[in-house]
């Protein structure tokens, strides 16, 4: 993975954008999403959206696959599973995907969200993804 | 199903601030379950190529409508947590259309709401995502209005 492949994967992508989602700036496998008034979910709380937070995971899975590959689309979600852990607080989250196995056509992909403590993460996701055909030669 | 049920439920919608930043609209409420709409919007694709929303969208729309049929069956408001959610992907919504996600409950215990949904993009029967998902009930049990900011950033 070259440096920057991350963010630069994370910058082409609106709904990043939509969520405040980049790379941390001294990683190349770790993402943030800014804390916002627009990812909470329960006002009271307050407590971010599952939503937000399966969106940031998905994004962090997909950046990190488009990061490391040279195929010319974006992988294609196939199914996720998502457990949350914790209650979202409207705090920074970190996410860090890692791909446990990448073949010629599927991806599955594991991703852990966290806030203050690695260790004690908010969600994890598994992810399985339809990869695009390489290029070669002849294209 | 109480006459106030729609009120609360449109509430449900409005309020949250990322439901309301997505842009959702509630559509129908009755025994078979809840519609809520997601108008497509070019910030919030995931493949600027295609124009394809992007799946975590379709996400939170799932879970949102999944909740919203949670406190329809409970016919009321508490507060609830989803604690796991697993989507298929069946096709890639059409780009420029609106997305509806329809979710029910199929089952509930007093802690827990077993709901089930799709999404599509005008043909139900032609679906672009299946949902099933486990919320907590009353998942604020025992913490106040503020809990989550104790220890919040500055």
């Amino acid at each position: 993975m070259t440096a920057g492949a991350l963010a630069a994967a994370l910058a082409g992508i609106p709904y990043a954008r939509f969520l405040g989602v980049e790379a941390v700036a001294d990683t190349d496998d770790t993402a943030i999403m800014r804390s916002s008034q627009h990812l909470i979910g329960n006002p009271m709380l307050p407590a971010l959206h599952g939503g937000s937070v399966a969106g940031f995971m998905e994004l962090t899975a997909i950046a990190t696959l488009m990061a490391a590959s040279t195929r010319p689309h974006p992988p294609r979600p196939i199914d996720v599973s998502v457990a949350y852990l914790r209650s979202g607080r409207p705090v920074d989250t970190f996410a860090r995907a890692q791909v446990r196995k990448s073949g010629r056509r599927i991806a599955y992909v594991h991703v852990l969200a966290w806030q203050d403590d690695e260790a004690a993460p908010i969600a994890e996701m598994s992810v399985h993804f339809q990869l695009a055909e390489e290029l070669t030669a002849s294209d | 199903m109480s006459p106030q049920l729609r009120a609360i439920l449109e509430q449900l919608v409005s309020t949250p601030p990322h439901p309301a930043a997505l842009g959702f609209r509630l559509g129908s409420v009755d025994d078979a379950g809840v519609t809520l709409a997601l108008p497509w919007r070019e910030d919030l694709v995931g493949d600027p190529e295609t124009g394809v929303l992007a799946g975590g969208v379709v996400s939170s729309l799932l879970d949102h409508a999944c909740g919203l049929a949670v406190w329809s069956a409970l016919d009321a408001f508490q507060p609830i947590a989803t604690l796991d959610m697993r989507i298929d992907y069946l096709r890639a919504a059409e780009p420029g259309k609106e997305v509806l996600a329809r979710a029910a409950v199929f089952h509930l215990t007093r802690s827990i709401a077993f709901v089930r949904g799709v999404a599509h993009d005008g043909d139900p029967e032609d679906p672009v995502a299946a949902v099933q998902a486990a919320f907590m009930l009353n998942s604020d049990a025992g913490r106040r209005a503020g809990a989550n900011l104790k220890d919040a950033q500055p």
